[in-house]
This record gives C-alpha cells, structure tokens and sequence, in this order.
C-alpha cells in the first residue's frame, strides 16, 4: 500500500505530533477516537467500582459495608457514569474511528470541534465525581433528579448540574460533526442507500442526541433556577408541578435510551454478515426500521411514569405506542437471524459478542414488553425486575455491542490481531456471570424488591446472593479485556488490510493499520 | 480541504446548531404547553377560578340534584402549621354558591407564609369545580400563634358528569415563609 509510507514519515506533515500534547491538540479522528474510547474504558471501571460497592452491600440483608446516603449516591452516580461516560462516549468515539473510513473521506467535517467535543468531558465528570469531597456528598436522588427530593443535595448540586450541561454540549458538538461528515464527506458514488449500517445508525442517533440534549439542558436548568433563582418551575407552592419535570425528563430520556441502543444495532449489522459471510438480510428494512424506532421514541415517554397518575386514555396511549415500537425492533432480530440462516458461520469473539447481543438483547426486549403493559407496570414499577430490564438491554445490548465492535475493529486499529483465546475467555466468563448477575432480579423485582434501597427483606437473600457473586465475577472479567486491549496495541501476530475473510466495506480496504489520514483521495464506491 | 467543502460544512453546522438551540426553547416551551394541556383537559386536578358576578348568566342553579363535596387538608413534608377544613364534607347543588372555611394556626415562635394548593378528585370532574373566592388565590400571612379562618366560596357547574356523586377538594399547604420575605 502506498499510502502507508506517509505515516512513517516524522517529518511529513501529516504524521502526528509527538509526545503528550499531540493528544491534548489532536484534531485527527483517529486520536480523538482513540481518545474518546480510552475515556471510555476508564468510565466503565470507575463506574462498574460503584457497582461492585452496590452488590456488595446487597450480598446481606441489614446495613454492612456503606451507609444509605452513600449506597444511593453510589446507584446514582454509577447510572450517570455509565450512560454520560461510558456508553455514549464510547459509541462518539467508534463514529469518529469509523465513519470516516467507512464512507471514504479523508477527517471527520469539524477537526478542531471534534478536539473541543472530547476535551469537555473529562473537565464533566472531574465535576461530576469531585461532588462526593463535597459537604452533602454525591448526587444521591437517582440518575433522573427528580425534584424535589434532589434539590435537597448539599453542595454539589450545581456540579452536578453543570456536569450534565458539559456532557450534553459535548455530545451535542460530536453529533453535529457526524451528521455534517456523514452528509457532505461521503465518497463520489456513495449514496445515502449503500452507507453501511453503523453510518445509518449513527445518523439518525446524532439527530436524536441534537433534538433531545437541549431538552434535558432546560430540564436541569430549571432545576438550578429552582434552587437558587427562586424559580418555581417545579415547586407545587409556587405554582409548578414536579410531575412536569418527569414529563420533560423522560421526552428528553427516552430518545436517550435509543440513542444508546441505534449505535449497537449498526455494528451488530456490521459483524453478523462478516462471520456469516452473507450479505446482510433487508437492509433497507433496516434502516426503515431504525427510523421508524428514532420517531417512535418521542411518543412514548409517560411509559416511565404509568405510576404518576394518568388518565386511561394517556396509558392506553403509551402503553399501544410502546409497545408499536417491538414491531421495527423485531424486523432487526428476524433480519439478523435470516442473515446467518444458512451462512457458513465462524464463531470469533467479535460474533460472540455479536449473537449474544442478540439473544440477550431480546430478552431485554421482552421484559421491556411486559413493562408497557400499563396495568402489570403498577407491580413491577420501581422494582429490580426494572433494573432487570434496563441492564438486560444497556450491558448485554449496548456494553456487548462496543465489546463486539472493539474485537471486530482492534485488528485494522492497531494492526495487530488479538488474542482469539483471551477473547474468547473473556465472552463465556462475561456471558455466564452476567446472565447469573441480572437475571434473578427479574425474579426479585417479580416478589416486590424495590430498587434504589439499601436493605431488604429476608426472603429476598438468596437470589441477591447469587446476583452479587455474578456481579463479582462479571466485575472481574472485565479486567480480562482491559488486559487484552492492552495487550494488542503493545503487538501479537500481523493484521492482514481484510482482516476477517467475510469484512466488506471501504475501512477493509485501508493498510492495517490505517494512514493517519483515511482517504486522501476518494475511493472507488462500487 | 477545497474551501467550497469547508464553506459547506460551516453551513451546515451552523443550521443545525440552529436546531439545538431552538431545542432548548423548546424544553421551556413546554411549560406552558403543559399547563395549557392540563387546563383544557382538566388533568392534574387543577380546578378554575371564576368571577360571581358572571354566574348568573352562566349558570342555572339544578335544584334536582344533589352532589357531596369533601374537604382535605395536608401539609407539606416539613410545615408547622394546624390547617384543616371547617366541615369536612357538604351536600351541594350544582349551579349554586357556597361558602365554607378552612382554619389554620402557627403554632411556632415565628412569623410564617403559607400558600395552599388545591386539587380536585376525580380529574375528570376537576374543571367542574370553579372558585369565585378562595385563600388558596393568596400567599397567607400567619405572625407566631396566630390564628385565622380562611373563607373558600366555590360552585359546581351543572354540566358536572351524571356519574360523578362525589367530588373531594384537597389542599396542600407549603411553608413559603423564606420566599416571601425577600
């Protein structure tokens, strides 16, 4: 490949800058990406520590390792982590390696805003954690800050705020830039129908992020004003209403959790064909679908709050539109499935990955169902069959999609392959402790456990007990990829430019790994 | 770059910080688009306030019929005050105006603003139930150890659903005290 040479080059001036302050000055996509997904990795642990504190006190009942304040800042923070500093910025971080590879373009549109876009959000969480040293610790309402039990937060109540202010305007500025690079960088001949599905995904996600960001923006804005500019948005006495916060909460929360699910959909729509080596089934059924679930998520979002007190109409309402959205989701899961019927599968780690997200996933899907049905949602609301749910789709559905696309990805990354037998270790130990970690909630949140409680009744201990021991061993082997990440930028065996002998698509076709710049000249599109 | 590239990109990302921008109105917007929501349909309990002099033209008394209106008074997590309804219930007919009163007491050292927020059940019948005077219009003064009669006169309007027997006005009192006194 000729182009490789260039990177070679200290001198030439498109080879990256040496030392620590290339990253901090980067405006190469590749850095940021890699930036974005490091961030990322360190999120997840810092995050998954707060959820090891959480099963630990839940391994008894009665109070044992940390008291109830701390148990709750520690649910909360470790939701806002996850979702703020972990999923999301690890999605932005894959668009910004991948969507310029994928759709021949030499840079993201936006260079010096995609730098400012990652720099933000370690100066978000630094506030965001630093709230714990502070007089009334950590953010302890729940990641959704309802008020007004969380305007009753000591002083870190407007760090926390304007926390959420950076992180949005953060992923406000990297969604931009995807949906400028994605509309104005394609390469001559690839148009908007032969995109690869992960560009797809991204696309309509970064307008959800641009349409729903601002609105959580306000929403914590009002909270601010609330507490010191003697504001009543929300404040009954002042003639607010705090169920107004949850109605504009969830309008904003629930394109949220589509915006931390689309990504995955467009990288297992990546993988399964590679491994299958078919093409992928419907394609354009799949980004119907993917479209159609974008504009069903904004009419849906009382769905959260069947509980507050809703006239019929408005849950049978939501409940009929929550459910509607299973439609486009199971044309994904059938599309999947009749990709591999018949194909002549390989099962790699990034497949793993790829097929459990899938069945997994599905199962998060389900128990999602039985939450819209509005009358049984009065029983399981605010219960661990809840968290069930929610865990089942965010870390065996989006957590198992950035595993799967950094397998599948690592080699054309660094140009080195991964150790297959690590990988595979780290999948099965994965699949099985997190399967022993989640899925006897749902039988706790079924016998009435609430969630967000420090202590619960006895007859609750054995399956908690499991639950923890699962956390334990999911927690653990966790480390096992940290490790083998680590492992394969430092070498191992070559990449070959294909890397798998069913990949398709532009960033196959780049050296592994690829020039600093993807494609200075546009590539042939067939 | 081709500068025609960069000038398009600058372009489109300046229409689309548009949107993000006009998104954060929009958050705002829908305050209001939510209390003009719960007005028209009556959800959340929020009852109407209406002038006497208007009634007559409004409104004719139905004679036939009778419904039982019941009074409850709550106070917020943290409020000192003694607030309860004068009766605790009355058989009106729809149409007419009646007067009751709710007491309340500071039983503290110090002087206190309350304000108290109503809410009808069922919803439904909520924008049936109109005020013509209420405490609840007002921030309500109390210096230490006062005490008061807060006069509430209301009518229920005869167009009030047939199934509807039983309506249940609930106010809430909240300590305002730090709010009003800046």
């Amino acid at each position: 490949m000729s182009t490789a040479t260039a990177t070679h080059d200290e001198h030439h001036d498109h080879g990256p800058a040496k030392g620590l302050m290339r990253w901090v000055t980067t405006t190469n996509h590749k850095d940021i990406g890699t930036l974005y997904l490091l961030f990322a990795l360190v999120m997840f642990f810092i995050g998954g520590a707060m959820a090891m504190v959480i099963r630990a006190e839940l391994f008894q009942p009665g109070m044992q390792v940390v008291d109830p304040q701390f148990f709750n800042s520690m649910t909360t923070v470790h939701a806002l982590v996850m979702i703020f500093g972990a999923v999301m910025p690890a999605f932005t971080g894959l668009a910004n390696w991948l969507i310029p590879m994928m759709i021949g373009a030499p840079d993201m549109a936006l260079p010096r805003m995609n730098n400012f876009s990652f720099w933000i959000l370690p100066f978000a969480f630094s506030l965001l954690l630093s709230t714990f040293f502070m007089n009334g610790g950590g953010p302890a309402g729940g990641w959704t800050i309802y008020p007004p039990l969380s305007l009753q937060m000591g002083d870190g109540f407007p760090f926390m705020i304007f926390a959420i202010h950076l992180a949005g305007i953060s992923s406000i500025m990297g969604s931009i830039n995807i949906v400028v690079t994605i509309l104005n960088m394609r390469a001559p001949g690839m148009t908007l129908m032969k995109m690869p599905l992960f560009v797809w995904t991204w696309l309509i996600t970064a307008y959800l992020l641009i349409a729903t960001m601002p609105v959580l923006a306000g929403a914590v804005t009002m909270l601010l004003t609330d507490k010191f500019a003697g504001t009543s948005f929300f404040s009954a006495a002042g003639g607010g209403d705090p169920v107004m916060y949850q109605h504009i909460f969830w309008f904003f929360g629930h394109p949220e959790v589509y915006i931390l699910i689309l990504p995955a959909f467009g990288i297992v729509s990546a993988i399964v064909p590679t491994f299958a080596r078919k093409p992928l089934f419907g394609y354009s059924s799949m980004v119907y679908a993917t479209a159609s679930i974008a504009f069903l998520s904004f009419i849906v979002w009382a769905h959260h709050m069947f509980t507050v007190g809703m006239p019929v109409v408005g849950e049978l309402f939501f409940m009929y539109a929550t459910m509607m959205i299973a439609v486009p989701t199971g044309v994904k899961v059938f599309n999947w499935v009749s990709t591999m019927w018949k194909g002549s599968m390989t099962f790699e780690t990034p497949m793993l990955f790829a097929v459990g997200f899938i069945i997994m996933f599905t199962i998060g899907g389900f128990s999602g169902l039985m939450l819209a049905i509005a009358p049984a949602d009065f029983q399981y609301h605010d219960t661990y069959f809840v968290v069930a749910h929610f865990h089942y789709v965010l870390v065996t559905g989006a957590v198992y999609s950035i595993m799967a696309a950094a397998y599948y990805w690592l080699p054309k990354w660094t140009g080195n392959m991964y150790d297959e037998k690590l990988g595979k270790m780290h999948f099965w130990i994965s699949t099985v402790s997190v399967n022993v970690l989640f899925f006897p909630q749902h039988f706790l949140g079924l016998a009435g456990m609430p969630r967000r409680i420090p202590d619960y009744s006895v007859q609750f201990t054995d399956w908690n007990v499991i639950s923890s021991i699962g956390g334990f061993v999911f927690g653990a082997s966790q480390l096992m990829f940290a490790y083998l990440v680590y492992k394969t930028i430092r070498g191992g065996e070559k990449a070959t430019d294909q890397v798998w002998e069913g990949a398709h698509g532009l960033e196959w076709t780049l050296p592994s790994p690829p020039p600093y710049h993807s494609f200075t000249e546009a590539p042939e599109v067939k | 770059m081709a500068t025609g590239l960069q000038r398009r990109n600058d372009r489109s990302f300046v229409k689309i910080a548009l949107v993000a921008i006009a998104m954060f109105g929009f958050g705002y917007l829908l305050v209001p688009l939510y209390d003009v929501f719960c007005e028209i349909t009556g959800l959340n309990g929020k009852t109407g306030r209406i002038d006497e002099a208007e009634i007559a033209a409004r409104y004719q008394p139905d004679m036939t019929r009778l419904v039982t209106v019941q009074f409850i008074a709550n106070n917020n997590l943290g409020m000192p005050w003694e607030f309860g309804p004068g009766v605790e219930s009355m058989q009106v007919h729809p149409g007419k105006v009646y007067a009751t009163s709710f007491k309340a007491r500071n039983p503290t050292g110090h002087d206190m603003v309350g304000q108290a927020v109503p809410s009808v059940a069922p919803t439904k019948a909520s924008r049936y139930f109109n005020k013509t005077e209420c405490f609840c219009f007002n921030q309500q003064p109390l210096a230490a150890g006062e005490s008061k009669d807060m006069p509430l006169r209301f009518i229920v309007d005869p167009n009030l659903p047939g199934d509807v027997q039983t309506l249940t006005l609930a106010y809430t009192v909240f300590d305002v005290t730090q709010v009003a006194m800046k």
